[in-house]
């Protein structure tokens, strides 16, 4: 590498970001008092020079081509999945009985369990089918309202609002993607970006059905075989600790709600890999790869395409049912974009299509944020960032290779390349 | 009739703004066949620069308004275009010949870090600009209500128009503007033939970032409050606005621009101002069903 060259584009790329910082990072409009204005420049001078040395350091670093060999990690992971999938579940069982699992880390781990669900469920739509959904918060808002609506207006439980919640979030998604379907796949992306707003503009206005900014309190929780979990059970029944003749602990309902997740990501986990092992999983994988090719093979795209996002939907609004009943609450902003691109980033790092890539990456995303404050307020900004990143230099994700399904002949790890 | 003058005085008013951040979808759509999702954060960015300038302006001492104007027009443009300029050399150029979901994503991903960018250097809450262009006409008084048209709404209007006619010409008539149509029919052949498709395309993003940047600045002017999500819904209307003139055409934008303009303009007027959005978004999904290749664009041709 020819270091005046790179001394040239390094000043070049630190000029183009003196360029952009002076306006919004030398400036400072935030200030108390209104309309009086600040000036940053020493952070404008940190900006250049940062840039200065960053694309320097990297015009040093040695060339390498574009999806050469998977790093070590993903081979590793890749290599051991089934082992670290079983790994990963037994940990999860036992989690609960761990003598450090306060209620925080309990209500933490569900947390997490609601995102993998989630995850794996736009996972579905994403990096199988290879449609982009940027409105799932929408889907899932639509099953943690289903709870919430059924229970206020109809008395519904938990085990009776459940399935009908998945129901209703696959029939939206149905009617919403089946117009745009036969389009280009870019429309899809911006008309579930623009539902995901719409959804949420709805939900804030439409006070007379939904309550309105202030969202609904007290959601029901789920039942052990309609056994509550309370202290107290409703006239004529026994609580679930009655029944046991124990004591009734509040910690009983966070391990309950624990397991009954475990138990729901599990299902979703073992229907998506029946899923993918059917003609219409090889079919949406095949419209992903090439879809003139796919068509002149006799397979449907619409329909094809319409599956995997009914899917799709389906999953958001069960784990949406969830999401609602952990916090015993709903309200409208729960369900804003930052939440879609939270799944999205989910989805984008643990690698699209790699079930145990997934699973890694939402509980890294999710638990990062608990670190410190100072990191929930860069989160976003690193999503971002990392979305745009991994897109250039890792396009297969971030902890794990996507698997083909069905390969011809023997193959080795070392020759996975695309 | 004089409420419905006023309606559509305001919803060409708006249908400017959407218009320019619409040739900007559609420009780009055009010549790599992608939405750019961060462009409604491009004019968000536009918005920003156009305050800081009038801020700075007042501290320094400018108070002839056609000059800071025309200092802010300027500024906002070059710093915008910057921008746009930037995020098609960070974000996209890399992904050319990549998977087709690469640059969504990462589009996608620059629209997510550039609001929040802006929100961590600038701060999360609404930021307030004092009318600067004051004043009007009264058309006409009807019943007790007067329909006004305000200097600032023929400015936006006209500076809307001149530039569009601008760069009609420039597209129509400059070599760049030929380089540019010939990356949109064929990029490789483009290419064989000595075009630099690298460059076009990045001035392609400068073009649309500047337009933009003078959406934000009128907006700025119009409502006097932006905050740094506002590229979000913009976005989407002046997409929906490119749709439904026929995406990659540029005076099939402008037309969407003002329509779409005139139609959340009268559905507040007349309907609701809380469901102007979901009008637009209707619109939105009526044009992909009934007419996808919208009012004046070309059906799209699949090839193998």
């Amino acid at each position: 590498m020819d270091l005046g060259k790179l001394a040239k584009d390094s000043a070049l790329a630190a000029f183009v970001a003196l360029i952009l910082a002076i306006p919004l990072a030398g400036f400072n409009t935030n200030q108390p008092g209104g309309n009086s204005i600040g000036t940053r420049w020493d952070w404008v001078a940190i900006a250049v020079v940062v840039v200065f040395v960053g694309r320097f350091a990297i015009g040093l670093l040695p060339k390498r081509r574009r999806s050469d060999r998977p790093p070590v990690v993903s081979l590793f992971l890749t290599k051991h999945q089934s082992i670290l999938g079983w790994v990963g579940l037994g940990i999860a069982i036992v989690w609960p009985f761990m003598p450090f699992a306060s209620q925080y880390y309990l209500d933490l781990a569900t947390a997490v369990l609601i995102y993998i669900m989630l995850g794996w469920g736009l996972n579905v739509v994403v990096g199988l089918a290879g449609l982009l959904n940027l409105g799932y918060a929408a889907f899932y808002a639509v099953g943690a309202y289903t709870l919430a609506l059924t229970a206020a207006y109809w008395n519904f439980g938990f085990w009776e609002a459940l399935p009908l919640a998945g129901l209703t979030s696959a029939i939206v998604g149905i009617l919403l993607a089946l117009p745009v379907l036969r389009l280009r796949g870019d429309y899809l992306a911006i008309v579930t970006l623009g539902f995901g707003e719409i959804i949420r503009i709805i939900l804030i206005n439409w006070q007379s059905f939904t309550y309105g900014p202030n969202g609904i309190n007290g959601l029901p929780r789920p039942t052990f075989f309609g056994l509550p979990l309370s202290a107290r059970a409703p006239s004529g029944g026994k609580t679930f600790a009655q029944f046991l003749g124990i004591d009734f602990n509040l910690a009983q309902r966070y391990i309950y709600l624990y397991f009954v997740t475990l138990a729901l990501a599990l299902i979703v986990n073992l229907f998506i890999i029946k899923l993918r092992r059917l003609p219409v999983g090889r079919a949406w994988e095949a419209l992903r790869e090439d879809e003139i090719a796919t068509r002149a093979l006799g397979i449907n795209p619409v329909s094809a395409k319409l599956s995997a996002f009914a899917v799709g939907a389906l999953l958001a609004g069960f784990a949406g049912v969830f999401f609602a009943t952990r916090q015993g609450f709903v309200s409208p902003e729960s369900f804003n974009f930052q939440e879609s691109a939270t799944v999205l980033a989910i989805v984008v790092l643990g690698g699209m299509g790699s079930q145990l890539g997934i699973a890694i990456a939402a509980i890294i995303l999710v638990t990062l944020p608990e670190f410190g404050r100072d990191f929930a307020q860069f989160r976003m900004l690193l999503f971002g960032a990392a979305m745009v990143g991994i897109m250039i230099w890792r396009p297969r994700g971030l902890f794990s290779i996507r698997t083909p399904s069905i390969r011809l002949g023997e193959t080795q790890l070392g020759e996975m390349r695309k | 009739m004089a409420y419905f003058l006023q309606q559509l005085i305001n919803g060409l008013t708006l249908g400017a703004i959407y218009a320019l951040i619409a040739i900007g979808y559609t420009m780009v759509y055009g010549i790599i066949g992608m939405i750019n999702f961060a462009h409604g954060e491009i004019y968000m960015i536009g918005a920003f620069v156009s305050l800081i300038t009038f801020f700075v302006l007042g501290t320094v001492g400018v108070t002839w308004v056609p000059l800071a104007l025309v200092v802010v027009l300027f500024s906002a443009m070059f710093f915008t275009s910057a921008y746009g300029w930037a995020v098609e050399r960070v974000a996209y150029r890399p992904l050319r010949g990549s998977f087709r979901l690469a640059p969504l994503i990462s589009a996608i991903g620059m629209s997510i870090f550039l609001q929040n960018y802006v929100q961590l250097l600038q701060g999360a809450q609404v930021k307030s600009l004092p009318p600067v262009v004051t004043g009007g006409f009264r058309l006409m008084e009807t019943g007790g209500f007067a329909v006004q048209l305000s200097y600032l709404q023929i400015i936006i209007v006209l500076v809307t128009i001149a530039l569009m006619a601008g760069f009609s010409v420039m597209i129509a008539a400059t070599p760049l503007g030929r380089a540019q149509r010939a990356c949109e029919q064929d990029m490789t052949m483009a290419a064989l033939l000595g075009v630099d498709v690298d460059r076009t395309i990045s001035t392609t993003f400068l073009i649309g970032a500047a337009l933009a940047a003078v959406a934000g600045m009128m907006v700025t002017l119009y409502y006097g409050v932006i905050d740094f999500f506002i590229g979000f819904l913009a976005g989407m209307k002046a997409f929906t606005a490119a749709v439904l003139g026929g995406i990659g055409s540029l005076p099939g934008a402008v037309l969407g621009g003002f329509l779409i303009g005139i139609i959340e303009a009268f559905w507040s007027g007349y309907f609701s101002s809380a469901y102007k959005d979901v009008a637009v978004f209707g619109v939105l999904v009526l044009v992909l069903i009934f007419r996808p290749s919208g009012l004046l664009g070309r059906p799209e041709i699949e090839k193998v």
